[in-house]
């Protein structure tokens, strides 16, 4: 296999732990928000205390992967910086003022934190909806070609209905990732009541996100033949990744001694629900990057650049991973962060 | 407007308020861990008060640098992708070095801010250290970039593509060194000022020899004497940085000297402006000789003028003005912080008079400043060029429009950025008062 086809890996690899984290993230701020005015408070702390010291490392993964994307791939980059000026802009801007307003919200008076609240709230279900619109873009329908310059026909992207059948997919994607994890979490917190109420969610929004992918699929055969074609090479992926949701699901229903569900299980499922289905998508995506012009071949970065770049990535491996599970044990494990009673 | 000048200014505006962010981002947490030192030498409290107040400021600005700083890793391939598309072939690696450093700083100021209180002392110093490190070593790796568009090196140019590449001696680039070490010397310069700058405001502010009056005393000869060291460092070094351009990029020294004839025996202009149709530097002080001597030291140095290249190849010539402003702002800062240390510690005086307080006062926003405009002059300077002699500005550009849109929207949401952290830092300091942990 060839180096270009290694570094595509790679990227839709970190792609994908971005996809799950900053789902999780985003929709752990629309719960927080959701929240807000129950008097039962205890499902926003929940929120708040996954979210608080997560999103900026999930934020520095956005600019691992564009970093990650001009590095491996720089003849995309110029067509994919081109079209995704305004998109990603705005992704940017929204991006900006929730991160910050996150940080202040720790500092700022209870009386400013129903604002901060809200806005994280809404951006965290634009933001994903937004993003996603990268995916039909790389479609190609949406980019038109005039004396060698590229640009974005925002008209047709707007009333596209594969577009916002992606934009469905991703919201409701992010709200059910974000309660199973929470579900999950307040479980291991002990908090009963919260986990009531996010297994409650997730139960209502899994078999939406699943109407919606397949919603999305059918759209896809309207708007790129192609890549429907290719798609139905990978019908076994497709297949599995249905049963691992129907495993996650069914496991919110498996009756325990305290009580009902295995969301630890749940959870595991659907991540790897979406593992399989988006294997297959990126797998049929290839060898585009932007259909029809840029291949992950004409768009590979200089051989000598890209062994010194995996070389970074390996020594960087071994010096970041005790980090992150240093993180890990201090937020995910410890049952004094989980079980402490913020007020 | 064209679309350069507009795509240009949307960059310049992302950079001129990502960097006062990441500045304070590398100098706070340096002033942190010496105030930590401190602590641990003089067994002070107020050492460690004072870390601890340092890091709950810098965590809010932090709010701020992380998303600026994405902002502008991202704005960079949306505004100009024929710069990226080279940078992706050839100067890849700082880009991702400094995503690790990112990773880095993300991950311990996370643990530093939310799990400080089970985190064991040695943690807690280590995490902090972490975290400097990540941020200097994050703005080490972007001026990498920086020193690479003023001296490309690592590759060779065939038939309009870039071949033979070699990523590590682009990477170890020929002006890497004293670039990346002016932008970290003057970082940790601003820190100190800034806190300077606050303590002396709050001693103005007080009457008589207080508690607290004493504890602001201390963080202001603190950050007098860091910053003095650093500003002294930072002027060595900016010799080295103007010798460099003198070598590599003499049009930009030229522009900056307001030169336009080459000469040996070149003197040296201060103040002034430059005038492109008299080609001179008017109401300037002339110091006969300097320049040459400055150059390379020896006085009949030839120093290549502006009338060696085409005038379309110029930088702004108002660069001349940038650059004076940073010398003289830098060298104002040292001299103030030699007076105050003079004054207390060697004439043993307990008191400053106040004219001297104003001037403490002033270091701060006048050490960003400085940093403000050496930015633009090292940028501006450059110009036509995104690449020095290898390609111009105008080549780098979106070809997409619009931008003029997205200017206005950046403006607003960094406007809202800045007054929000101005409120939420006053919030957070005036409801937790140093006279109530003073008195703890």
């Amino acid at each position: 296999m060839s180096e270009a086809f290694y570094a595509i890996t790679l990227i839709w690899g970190l792609v994908f732990i971005y996809a799950v984290m900053a789902t999780i993230d985003f929709g752990a701020g629309f719960w927080s928000m959701i929240y807000l005015n129950r008097n039962n408070t205890k499902a926003t702390n929940i929120a708040n205390r996954y979210l608080s010291p997560s999103w900026e490392v999930t934020n520095v993964f956005i600019v691992a992967i564009v970093v990650a994307l001009f590095s491996f791939f720089p003849g995309a980059t110029f067509t994919l910086g081109t079209v995704l000026l305004i998109p990603g802009s705005i992704i940017i801007l929204l991006l900006a003022l929730r991160s910050a307003f996150l940080v202040f919200s720790h500092s700022a008076s209870s009386n400013y934190k129903r604002i901060l609240t809200i806005i994280s709230g809404i951006t965290g279900f634009l933001i994903p909806a937004l993003l996603i619109c990268v995916l039909p873009i790389t479609h190609g329908n949406f980019i038109e070609t005039t004396n060698g310059a590229e640009r974005l026909l925002l008209g047709e992207l707007l009333t596209s209905p594969s577009v916002y059948a992606f934009m469905a997919f991703a919201i409701s994607s992010t709200l059910f990732l974000s309660s199973l994890l929470l579900s999950d979490y307040s479980n291991v917190s002990g908090d009963q009541e919260a986990y009531d109420t996010y297994r409650r969610d997730a139960i209502l929004v899994g078999p939406i996100s699943l109407a919606m992918a397949a919603l999305l699929v059918l759209t896809i055969r309207n708007e790129a033949l192609w890549l429907y074609e290719n798609l139905m090479n990978y019908i076994p992926w497709l297949i599995g990744s249905i049963a691992t949701f129907a495993l996650g699901y069914a496991s919110l229903f498996i009756p325990r001694k305290t009580g009902v569900g295995i969301p630890r299980l749940a959870m595991i499922s659907i991540v790897v629900q979406y593992l399989l289905a988006s294997y297959a998508y990126g797998s049929a995506h290839l060898p585009y990057i932007v259909y029809p012009n840029v291949t992950i071949e004409t768009g590979f970065t200089d051989p000598a650049t890209f062994r010194a770049l995996i070389v970074t990535y390996i020594v960087a491996f071994f010096i970041l991973t005790p980090g992150f599970i240093y993180f890990w044990r201090l937020f995910l494990k410890d049952k004094r962060y989980l079980k402490q009673n913020e007020s | 407007m064209d679309e350069l000048v507009i795509a240009r200014s949307l960059f310049g505006m992302t950079m001129g308020v990502h960097i006062i962010y990441a500045t304070l981002g590398v100098g706070l947490p340096f002033m942190v861990l010496i105030a930590e030192l401190m602590y641990q030498k003089t067994k002070d409290k107020d050492y460690a008060l004072m870390a601890n107040r340092w890091t709950k400021g810098f965590a809010v600005l932090l709010g701020v640098a992380i998303p600026t700083g994405t902002i502008a890793g991202v704005q960079l391939s949306l505004l100009w992708p024929g710069f990226m598309e080279v940078v992706g072939r050839v100067i890849a690696l700082p880009f991702q070095i400094e995503i690790y450093a990112f990773f880095l700083e993300a991950l311990f100021m996370s643990i530093y801010v939310y799990a400080a209180d089970r985190l064991s002392p040695i943690m807690r110093i280590v995490s902090v250290t972490l975290v400097a490190f990540g941020a200097s070593a994050s703005a080490i790796l972007i001026t990498n970039v920086h020193a690479f568009q003023g001296t490309p090196d690592g590759f060779e140019i065939v038939d309009g593509k870039f071949v033979n590449i070699d990523p590590w001696e682009a990477f170890f680039n020929r002006s890497f060194f004293i670039t990346a070490g002016h932008v970290t010397v003057s970082a940790l310069m601003t820190g100190a000022f800034v806190i300077a700058s606050i303590a002396a405001y709050k001693m103005i502010r007080q009457r008589g020899n207080t508690r607290e009056y004493k504890f602001h005393h201390k963080a202001l000869m603190m950050g007098l004497v860091i910053g003095g060291i650093f500003s002294l460092l930072t002027s060595l070094n900016g010799h080295e940085s103007a010798q460099q351009l003198y070598q590599y990029q003499p049009e930009k020294l030229a522009a900056a000297e307001g030169l336009f004839e080459t000469q040996r025996y070149a003197p040296l202009a201060i103040g002034g402006y430059t005038d492109k149709e008299e080609r001179e530097v008017k109401w300037a002080i002339e110091v006969p000789w300097a320049l040459s001597f400055l150059s390379d030291d020896a006085f009949d140095t030839e120093v290549l003028g502006l009338e060696e290249w085409p005038e379309e190849e110029w930088p702004p010539l108002f660069v001349h003005t940038l650059f004076n402003s940073m010398v003289g702002i830098g060298s104002l800062l040292l001299l103030l912080s030699i007076v105050g240390f003079t004054w207390y510690k060697i004439l043993k005086r307990k008191k400053f008079p106040r004219w001297l307080m104003w001037g403490f006062i002033a270091t701060g926003p006048l050490a960003m400043t400085a940093i403000e405009f050496g930015w633009i002059f090292a940028c501006t300077g450059r110009q036509p060029w995104i690449i020095y002699h290898v390609m111009k500005t105008e080549e780098a550009v979106t070809t997409s429009g619009n931008i003029g849109l997205l200017f206005v929207l950046f403006l607003i949401v960094y406007i809202i950025l800045m007054i929000s952290t101005v409120l939420v830092l006053r919030y957070y300091f005036n409801r937790n008062p140093i006279s109530e942990e003073l008195d703890q």
